[in-house]
């Protein structure tokens, strides 16, 4: 194989990406370029699809150019991509028939209500693995198909398609329409046994199969890019972000298990070759699948909604310090957290609680808490909520995690990794190339084109660039989570029916 | 148009002596220096502390720079701030060169380790970030000591630590190679701290062009050397990551 390089797509929530890999899985280019958000009503979310497709190929043009590379250059290209978000375009023109409806879009609340019925939230959860929640792609579907005339007739007639982010960019770039089992997982609309779409679930969803894209595997040769600036580049993996970051991670084993950290923060588990449907509020998903012939492995996710975001929260509505990065400093003014606890339920508890009533509470205050301690607190909100997370993933999987392999933006605080090993009591690790999403969809992609051989040779890549180990001091960390308990304690039942939401 | 205000600038010759010197001074030593009554020295003082410009170390009573005017000064960057903009940078040093990365700041006479990325073998390491290493004895030390000779002059008045064989302690030449490091840089380290290591580190600017930090690998001295010299294409990844991080940084693009 002459070619030196896989590409790498990432397109996220708040940008798109693109990075260059060698065959050692090092960083060689990077691009990026953000786009606009459109809040047409509270609680709205939406992206322009033409505006992330001209980007992603802004951003591939500019990840070429970094490293002065051409298209022959390039393997494969993967793709990892914001999960759940919705676009609905035309088969005939491309053309989009409405801005894409944002995962983090709250208008299929209602829609959530009703299809709840009698039996709740975990109506679908056999089938799919998922509750009932705003998320996911299968309610926002329905939602665009009875507010816009005559779409449902269209759909139904195969002339207007669906896809999550992988299949708009797999369409735009190589004319095809498909998408990969760990998108599909996350639409409500996949039964996690069949790997197939479920007919009871597009029936109570109402939504029609013709306009669904076919399942395939992550890492598979979808097609080539037909234009500019990868014509002819094999397009040959798709993964939702999280799932990339899993195999990035290089959790190819049942039991090892990964946290991103970001604005919110997600834990995802590696379960092997069988679903594990969770009894204590974690999301059944998929981790991935690396090749047509090869097995699907299954995941337990335990998603966090306020970690960074809180960081950014005590930045811009406290104004205690004047960047992310600071909030270390100010903690490390104090020795602890003086006994303030912060749990940001901003818009209810997420895993494992699932409260909606529940609305945020600092507790432990005292006329000797200052603003070191309030940003230690916020710190170790992450910490005690990713501690609630992996007890999940204990109850429901039999295996005991032994560490934890971490990534994202906030790993670059060392106070608070540290906290985490001492709360978790295990080592927490984070491994050499943090930009793990990216990494997971080049690696499939290079797996798909046999730029890799196998994943153990994969596993090569991973080199621990830090690692935390737990201090011994088991009842101080014990205290401060039962006190962490009773501060979420204190959370629920807050929203009355009154309020305006 | 009126006159210069005497206030301010008595205010500002104080500050001047405060930065100068890496040491607190007491009212009596400024007002000595100034030419000024001890009252009116300790005037200026308590406004400059009010304002945040001056602070007053609690136990011997002596004054110095204060934090907001720090902040306010092109030459702080918080260490937890640099460590985040650098993280990947460091990343791709330590994944190019094979070897450990570490970012240090200056404190007093020592390199404070802000940040430390493994080397990639996957052997037993542990995580150095809040460790303080002697800035004469180290790369990291050096590359910053070139840009802040103040504290290099502070230095002297002590004698220099030894460590091994190499260990510069003759203040004349440790002031050689300062000029040697400005002049090519990057900074090396030839065992001069531990036996049988070695280490090269190159300054990093902030977007005013002020050494903010230095990064730079370390490891065994026949990885990172041929026939005693650094070798160049490691000088060569070295030098490239950290005037990326400064790039990232805001410094003007070269």
């Amino acid at each position: 194989m002459s070619e030196k390089y896989v590409a790498s797509i990432d397109q996220g929530t708040a940008s798109s990406r693109c990075i260059i890999f060698d065959q050692a899985g090092r960083i060689v280019s990077v691009g990026q370029k953000e786009h606009r958000h459109h809040f047409p009503r509270p609680g709205w979310v939406e992206h322009d699809p033409e505006e992330i497709w001209s980007n992603v190929l802004l951003v591939v043009a500019e990840a070429l150019e970094n490293a002065s590379l051409t298209r022959d250059d390039i393997a494969a290209l993967g793709i990892a991509n914001q999960r759940e978000t919705t676009v609905l375009w035309e088969r005939r023109t491309g053309a989009p028939v409405h801005r894409a409806i944002n995962w983090q879009d709250t208008r299929t609340d209602h829609l959530i209500h009703e299809l709840e019925g009698d039996e709740g939230q975990d109506r679908f959860r056999r089938r799919c693995g998922l509750p009932l929640a705003t998320y996911f792609s299968g309610p926002k579907i329905r939602w665009l198909l009875d507010r816009i005339p005559g779409l449902r007739e269209r759909a139904e007639a195969g002339d207007v398609l669906f896809g999550t982010i992988d299949s708009w960019l797999i369409w735009k770039l190589c004319g095809r329409h498909v998408t990969d089992v760990t998108n599909a997982s996350r639409t409500m609309l996949m039964n996690l046994e069949t790997l197939d779409w479920d007919d009871e679930l597009l029936d109570a969803m109402g939504v029609p199969r013709s306009m669904l894209p076919s399942i395939q595997a992550s890492a598979s040769v979808y097609g080539e890019a037909r234009s500019a600036p990868l014509a002819g580049v094999p397009v040959a993996s798709a993964l939702g972000d999280q799932h990339a970051a899993l195999v990035g991670q290089t959790c190819f084993s049942p039991g090892e298990a990964k946290c991103t950290y970001g604005t919110g923060s997600f834990l995802v588990l590696n379960t092997g070759e069988e679903p594990i449907f969770s009894a204590s509020g974690l999301l059944t998903t998929m981790g991935y699948k690396l090749g047509e012939d090869q097995p699907a492995t299954y995941a337990l996710e335990g998603s966090i909604a306020v970690t960074g975001a809180l960081v950014q929260w005590f930045r811009d509505n406290l104004g205690l310090i004047g960047s992310a990065p600071e909030i270390e400093t100010l903690a490390r003014t104090v020795e602890d957290n003086g006994g303030c606890y912060f749990v940001p339920a901003f818009s209810g508890l997420f895993a494992p609680h699932w409260r909606s009533d529940a609305r945020g509470v600092i507790a432990g205050l005292t006329s000797y808490i200052n603003r070191g301690h309030l940003a230690r607190a916020v710190l170790e909100a992450t910490a005690w909520q990713t501690r609630e997370v992996v007890e999940a993933v204990n109850a429901d999987y039999p295996v005991k995690m032994t560490a934890l392999k971490v990534d994202g933006g906030m790993t670059a605080n060392n106070l608070l990794m540290q906290f985490l090993a001492d709360v978790l009591d295990a080592p927490v690790m984070r491994p050499i190339v943090a930009e793990t999403v990216s990494l997971g969809a080049a690696y499939a992609a290079g797996l798909a084109v046999g730029f890799w051989p196998d994943q153990s040779s994969l596993r090569e890549h991973w080199h621990k660039a830090a690692e935390w180990l737990p201090r011994r001091n088991g009842a101080n960390v014990e205290k401060g989570y039962r006190k962490w308990k009773k501060a979420v304690a204190r959370t629920v039942n807050w929203v009355d029916e009154d309020d305006e939401e | 148009m009126p006159g210069p205000i005497q206030s301010i600038e008595r205010a500002a010759a104080i500050l001047r002596l405060l930065s100068g010197r890496s040491r607190r001074l007491g009212v009596a030593e400024l007002s000595g220096e100034l030419g000024l009554p001890k009252g009116t020295v300790h005037g200026i003082l308590r406004t400059l502390q009010q304002v945040g410009f001056v602070e007053q170390d609690a136990e011997s009573g002596k004054y110095q720079l204060g934090a907001a005017l720090l902040h306010m000064g092109s030459s702080y960057l918080d260490g937890n701030e640099l460590r985040t903009r650098a993280l990947n940078w460091a990343d791709a040093l330590a994944a190019r060169s094979g070897e450990s990365v570490r970012i240090g700041t200056l404190h007093e006479s020592q390199v404070l380790i802000v940040h430390h990325v493994f080397r990639p073998d996957d052997s037993r390491q542990a995580l150095e970030v809040g460790t303080l290493l002697p800035a004469h004895a180290t790369a990291l030390g050096k590359a910053l000591l070139a840009h802040h000779r103040y504290i290099a002059t502070d230095m002297a008045r002590n004698d220099l630590q030894t460590f091994t064989a190499s260990t510069i302690t003759d203040i004349y030449r440790l002031r050689r190679e300062l000029d040697e490091v400005t002049e090519k840089g990057w900074a090396g380290d030839q065992e001069e701290l531990y036996h049988g290591i070695a280490s090269i580190a190159a300054p990093i600017e902030d977007r005013r062009r002020v050494v903010v930090g230095a990064m730079g690998i370390s490891g065994a001295t026949e990885r990172l050397c041929d026939d005693g010299r650094p070798r160049p294409e490691l000088i060569g990844y070295v030098m490239e990551t950290a005037r990326a991080v400064s790039r990232e940084l805001g410094a003007i693009p070269w």
